[in-house]
């Protein structure tokens, strides 16, 4: 679209009012301004319009069908009727063809109260059912250890499958044959865990009913926890307590820290660690990496290892770059191990007898925690990974009063972080730690501008340079799949740009994952607004720490000091490092990504 | 994995390069899906997997495409491919009677192919050669006027050229 066209302004009537408007807008855009708010199912303001489900149509006089405002333009002197007795029978009667092939078993759906479809079907004021549809029969596909696709509940508004192409450009999901019997699935329905899904989840996340949810284990979970003869610990992400207080209803923007470490307690936890503190044992591992790799040894630039989605990618879609990503384990898995080592040998516990469990704010970790490469001994370092809604979802059916709890500590001796450790959890977050501590590790100066403004926010590619004594160096964050393909295919073609690049699979970094809370009746799935206030609450926890880089934590240094010896070192490479490899199959993102 | 001949990829990557400096090459799409299943008879996953690294459109968009035409095969199909007219006018001339035949004949039914790889059923709707009513196709060579004893004896006729 030009410019002066937007700046255009042209008449139009919404139900019998004059409006003027810009020019070159959907009718959609425009009644959004104007104060209406047509109900919608496919639309998202941030993929391609679909134009799928037809629930938002309104009546344009002169035109003879009704036309879905999503995906028309407005006009000069169009006259819109919104709200007209058969308009509103219409829309009523497209979302009952909807429900009438979808599974009437609302009540005991995972998505029930947090779905769309059931939003709507209030909404349009759906009280008695006139029609029966047919309904589908396919068998669920639990083959992937994060997400589970269950094509009867789809009612096919194509959300995920523009999420996982536009957004992600990971493109594992395509709408398959035709008509009523359409499917969205993999590539040749092959299982979800043979195709080249990441696991990010993001399908969960724009999906309006329950056809993507998390592969759940709260319920196994919930058998450890009544287990005597086990050690049952958890550690908990930074975004998970960024987002917690959703799943309670609670605006975003408040952080419960305190109160996961008491949840976590009361729901059976013997003890209660935070991966903070492991997010600050990867810094110490990957700024020594890095530096490592500035004075020649090992590739450049360095791209960070903590999203498990981009783990997955990388060795699909990118086995060329295998030798420029970190060999650190995410913070995550470093705990697990630390726990089952470390920890076990303090405090005279069988490591066999310890169960590690994650809560975490991704699906992806799932997968990760089943990873071989990540073994110890014939151990997993991490038993059992669930989501924040999951964790939500377990505190609520404990009966347990989250809202009112009082604050706890989390256990020593993996409970301390700093603030480094605190914004791992937003895009920018793990580029920033890592500056804080390289920057005084290279230069023996404390850094003391720590806040890096240039790659803070929600801008999909942000650039920063910083410069330690006197050498320039270049970093890069990348946030969400798509954007990520953007700077690795710089990458590939400048190797020397940067130095150093952040990648998080989701959008907004961890607090955006595919595990965190669904949107509520008054938001939208990934609404910036929203992830700008989980994203505000931790930065609020960093500003409040008194130890705000990495290597000043004193737990962390005891550790070094009583256990690992130095970074990098024998222990640490064993413990803290792993290494990747190319896998099938291939993953391919169109050159010109389009919308498809 | 099915071993796939390499010749006739050969041939087919021939046909996707002739394809790259037109403007929008995707959009060419169907037409090299169509010569895929020309030289190998159906769409095999394989298959399919390299047109999809030869043309950087990923594999899900392909089987997407593959599976919303009826005319693709995703299985291997029989020597001989038998389209038996279901349109109007082959069906009020004993369409029906002649699908019947060939069914009773072959011990298949329509989308399946014999056991000896000999023929495959399919049914279609119009073919174009109403006058000829009921009609049936064998490969690309249209056979009218039928009763369920001509078709017996076409089909032996086919069964004995191999």
């Amino acid at each position: 679209m030009v410019e002066t066209e937007k700046k255009e302004k042209i008449k139009i009537t919404v139900n019998n009012k004059v409006f003027k408007v810009p020019a070159g807008e959907t009718i959609m855009q425009v009644l959004d301004t104007l104060g209406f708010r047509m109900p919608r199912l496919c639309y998202h303001p941030k993929l391609s319009i679909e134009g799928a489900c037809r629930v938002c149509i309104v009546e344009v006089e002169g035109v003879r069908n009704y036309v879905a405002s999503c995906c028309y333009p407005v006009s000069d002197g169009m006259k819109i009727r919104t709200n007209t007795k058969e308009l509103r029978q219409a829309r009523r009667d497209i979302v009952e063809l909807i429900l009438d092939n979808h599974p009437e078993d609302c009540h005991t759906c995972e998505r029930d109260g947090n779905c769309e479809l059931q939003r709507l079907a209030y909404s349009m004021g759906i009280r008695t059912r006139h029609f029966k549809g047919e309904k589908k029969h396919y068998t669920k596909d639990l083959s992937s250890k994060s997400v589970v696709r269950d094509p009867n509940k789809c009612i096919l508004c194509g959300r995920c499958v523009r999420m996982c192409s536009e957004i992600q450009k990971v493109n594992a999901l395509g709408h398959a044959h035709r008509g009523f019997n359409t499917v969205v699935m993999p590539a040749y329905n092959m299982p979800f865990s043979q195709s080249v899904c990441t696991s990010c989840g993001q399908c969960i996340n724009v999906c309006p009913t329950a056809s993507f949810v998390e592969k759940s284990y709260a319920g196994e979970l919930f058998d450890k926890l009544n287990d005597p003869n086990i050690v049952k610990i958890a550690q908990i992400a930074p975004s998970v307590r960024s987002a917690i207080g959703e799943a309670f209803s609670e605006e975003p923007g408040k952080a419960y820290e305190g109160e996961m470490a008491a949840a976590l307690r009361r729901l059976g936890f013997d003890y209660v660690f935070d991966t903070q503190f492991s997010a600050d044992l990867t810094i110490m591992e990957e700024a020594n990496e890095f530096l490592e790799r500035v004075k020649g040894k090992g590739k450049l630039p360095m791209i960070t290892s903590c999203s498990s989605a981009w783990m997955k990618c990388m060795e699909q879609f990118y086995p060329d770059l295998i030798d420029n990503v970190s060999t650190c384990r995410s913070p995550m898995s470093m705990m697990g191990a630390i726990i089952k080592t470390y920890f076990a040998e303090k405090m005279k516990i069988d490591p066999a007898k310890i169960f590690n469990v994650a809560i975490m704010c991704c699906t992806a970790k799932k997968y990760e925690a089943a990873r071989p490469e990540l073994m110890l001994d014939g151990m997993n370092p991490v038993d059992l990974v669930v989501t924040t809604r999951e964790a939500g979802w377990m505190i609520k059916s404990a009966g347990i009063d989250f809202l009112n709890l009082k604050k706890e500590k989390f256990d020593n001796p993996l409970g301390h972080s700093s603030g480094a450790g605190v914004i791992f959890g937003v895009t920018g977050g793990v580029m920033e730690a890592a500056i804080r501590t390289a920057y005084e590790l290279y230069t023996g100066e404390t850094l003391l501008d720590i806040e890096v403004e240039a790659i803070r926010g929600f801008e999909g590619i942000k650039e920063g340079k910083i410069v330690m004594d006197g050498k320039e160096i270049r970093v890069v964050v990348a946030h969400g799949l798509g954007n990520a393909n953007k700077v690795l295919e710089i990458v590939r073609k400048d190797p020397e740009r940067y130095h150093f690049v952040e990648i998080m699979g989701c959008p907004g970094g961890c607090i955006g994952g595919g595990g965190q809370p669904y949107a509520g009746s008054n938001s939208i799935p990934l609404d910036e607004r929203t992830l700008q206030k989980r994203a505000e609450s931790l930065y609020t926890l960093d500003r409040e720490r008194t130890i705000r880089r990495s290597h000043e934590n004193p737990d962390i240094q005891r550790l070094y000091k009583e256990f690992l010896g130095k970074p990098l070192g024998p222990l640490s490479h064993k413990l803290l490092h792993t290494h990747y490899k190319a896998k099938e199959p291939r993953g391919i993102v169109p050159k010109e990504a389009k919308a498809r | 994995m099915i071993a796939v001949d390499e010749g006739k990829l050969a041939e087919l990557k021939g046909y996707i390069d002739s394809h790259r400096n037109i403007e929008h090459p995707d959009s060419y799409l169907i037409a090299i899906l169509h010569k895929a299943q020309e030289l190998f008879g159906y769409l095999e996953n394989s298959v399919m997997d390299f047109v999809a690294h030869e043309m950087d459109i990923p594999t899900a968009h392909i089987w997407g495409v593959a599976t919303f035409y009826h005319y693709f095969n995703l299985h291997p199909v029989g020597k001989h491919i038998i389209s038996v007219c279901l349109g109007t006018a082959c069906y009020v001339n004993g369409a029906n009677a002649v699908l019947q035949a060939i069914k009773d004949e072959l011990g298949i039914n329509i989308g399946e192919t014999t056991e000896d790889k000999m023929f495959t059923l399919h049914e279609a709707r119009c073919l174009g050669a109403c006058g000829l009513a009921p009609v049936v196709m064998i490969d690309q060579k249209i056979h009218g006027g039928l009763t369920p004893e001509k078709t017996k004896a076409l089909i032996k006729e086919y069964r004995n050229k191999g």
